[in-house]
């Protein structure tokens, strides 16, 4: 008990205690505040009638006129061998090209409905003190991805859409399909007890994909006071791809330009040295070479 | 300077050996993966009898191709007649549907929900909504239907959108009393659209109409028979067997 306790104190407490407990978790709050508005304006459509995001994540329309589409889903529809509307593909194209610029996982971080799921699972085993067991590869969530585009070619069918959780999520919301969220409750149990972040860390293939359209974007995390790192390992503790951290922090290069990084901007919370900052690559670049 | 070199190679970790082994493992779950939700997609790729696809849905395995899940269609209607199948529904999960026994479609002439659909798994060339085929209505139970227990019922064939062609009452004798007539309802699966609102409005407490996706309620003749054309088969026959 007294070991939990010390636990939960010491757990990004010099932040707290630094900048003050709404600063420590600014990033945090920015990021539900983001995920949860994007789940209102689809919602209070079938609520009050007020449509300015109609459809799902999926594939949606914004105002009534722009085509927004998962570009996942839209590969998937087109390796079956049927030519979409082209609603479909400019709607994916709008998509892949806003997160090509804003950061492709930020979708993940900032959008997506499961990271509330897995990060839940996350805060839970923390403050459970849960060991660390078992850990995949993250390469596999290339190997998945690689198979949800297969499987269309080989079956027609866009198989990944039965299971792909992402949508289920709010699928069960908006349109009262809640017997899909035995998906959900396996994925957090699965973060919880078994393996680590190991859905939107090692298998995720919707984040795979927004991890490769990412690589070129210019916002990126870089750790610009990385000389003033005490080493206290808050970071480590609350990224969710903490493999990224140690090159930034103990290489030569500042910034996190590895493309598994979510921008979820948790630890620019946690740190109380203010290592951590959102950088603009091109407009640094520029600064640096006049 | 060395050191870091080492810890630069273990941090990536990559010699050929690991990485061979460690595709094969991947490949190896992955496939398992792979044929595991192939399965799932498979066994509930057969739609529920009674779930019947909105106006201008492409053949079924087409559909299940095309369609991304996302609702627009369900949103759409104005008559809450689309729902999105759940899990363990009988539908694939997360495309459209509707139980015509519940809300039937009501078969608005701007068609919204085709309109709506973003990857074409409603068939945006679908404008005459009397051209759709939803489903093909089946009077599936004469034993209990009360026309042909002599009652002038009628409510099927009188709701029907496309009345006097996609069902007609067809007159009969009615030989329990020998002095009435008994009037059939029948339907010509050439204009049912399949919009279901006779199945809706059957007074029995099940519907004695029901409305079934095509490929359940039609039979095909085998492209080999013959007589599908009666006219030219019998003028080749005439001809003995010359061209005509």
């Amino acid at each position: 008990m007294s070991k939990l306790s010390m636990k939960k104190d010491g757990f990004a407490q010099a932040a707290i205690d630094e900048l003050g407990w709404w600063r420590a978790h600014k990033f945090l709050f920015l990021r539900r505040a983001s995920q949860l508005s994007v789940f209102i304006l689809f919602a209070i459509g079938p609520l009050f009638s007020l449509w300015l995001l109609k459809g799902n994540l999926s594939s949606s329309e914004l105002l009534g006129i722009v085509p927004l589409s998962d570009p996942l889903a839209t590969l998937q529809v087109i390796l079956t061998g049927h030519m979409p509307e082209f609603t479909l593909i400019l709607g994916a194209l709008i998509i892949a090209i806003f997160y090509a610029l804003v950061g492709g996982r930020v979708f993940c971080s900032w959008v997506c409905p499961v990271n509330m799921v897995t990060d839940s699972a996350s805060w839970l085993r923390r403050k459970l003190n849960l060991p660390r067991t078992s850990e995949m590869p993250r390469s596999l969530r290339y190997y998945l991805l690689a198979v949800v585009l297969l499987l269309p070619i080989l079956t027609g069918l866009t198989v990944w859409e039965w299971v792909n959780p992402v949508p289920v999520l709010y699928r069960a919301a908006l349109f009262s399909a809640g017997s899909g969220l035995w998906l959900l409750v396996a994925i957090f149990l699965l973060d919880l007890f078994i393996s680590e972040r190991a859905w939107c860390g090692h298998l995720c293939p919707t984040g795979a994909l927004f991890a490769l359209l990412g690589k070129l974007s210019p916002v990126k995390v870089s750790a610009v006071n990385a000389k003033a790192c005490d080493n206290c390992m808050d970071c480590f503790v609350v990224c969710p791809e903490r493999q990224v951290l140690k090159p930034a922090l103990k290489g030569k290069q500042a910034m996190i330009t590895n493309s598994d990084c979510t921008q979820c901007g948790r630890c620019i919370d946690v740190c109380a040295q203010r290592v951590f900052q959102y950088k603009n690559r091109i407009a640094l670049k520029a600064e640096n070479t006049q | 300077m060395s050191k870091v070199e080492s810890s630069k190679s273990t941090v990536t970790g990559v010699n050929r050996r690991q990485f061979l082994a460690q595709s094969a493992k991947a490949g190896c779950a992955m496939g398992l993966l792979g044929m595991g939700i192939t399965s799932v997609a498979k066994q509930s790729s057969q739609l529920d009898p009674l779930a019947i696809r909105p106006p201008g849905a492409l053949s079924e395995s087409d559909f299940l191709s095309a369609c991304v899940r996302c609702g627009l269609c369900v949103e759409a209607c104005p008559y809450d007649t689309l729902k999105l199948a759940r899990w363990f529904d009988g539908a694939a999960t997360g495309t459209p549907y509707f139980t015509a026994r519940t809300i039937p479609c009501e078969m608005c002439e701007d068609i919204p929900c085709v309109k709506a659909c973003p990857s074409g798994s409603l068939d945006h060339d679908l404008t005459d909504i009397d051209e759709s085929k939803m489903g093909i209505a089946v009077l599936i139970d004469e034993k209990n239907c009360l026309n042909f227990k002599g009652l002038r019922c009628d409510v099927c064939y009188r709701v029907c959108p496309l009345i006097d062609d996609a069902i007609t009452l067809e007159m009969q004798h009615n030989q329990r009393s020998d002095h009435h007539a008994m009037f059939l309802p029948k339907v010509n699966s050439d204009s049912c659209t399949g919009c279901g609102k006779c199945e809706h409005v059957c007074v029995l407490e099940q519907a004695a109409i029901k409305v079934l996706p095509a490929h359940i309620a039609l039979g095909k003749t085998a492209s080999h028979d013959t007589y599908i054309n009666t006219e030219e088969t019998t003028l080749e026959m005439l001809n003995r067997g010359l061209p005509l």
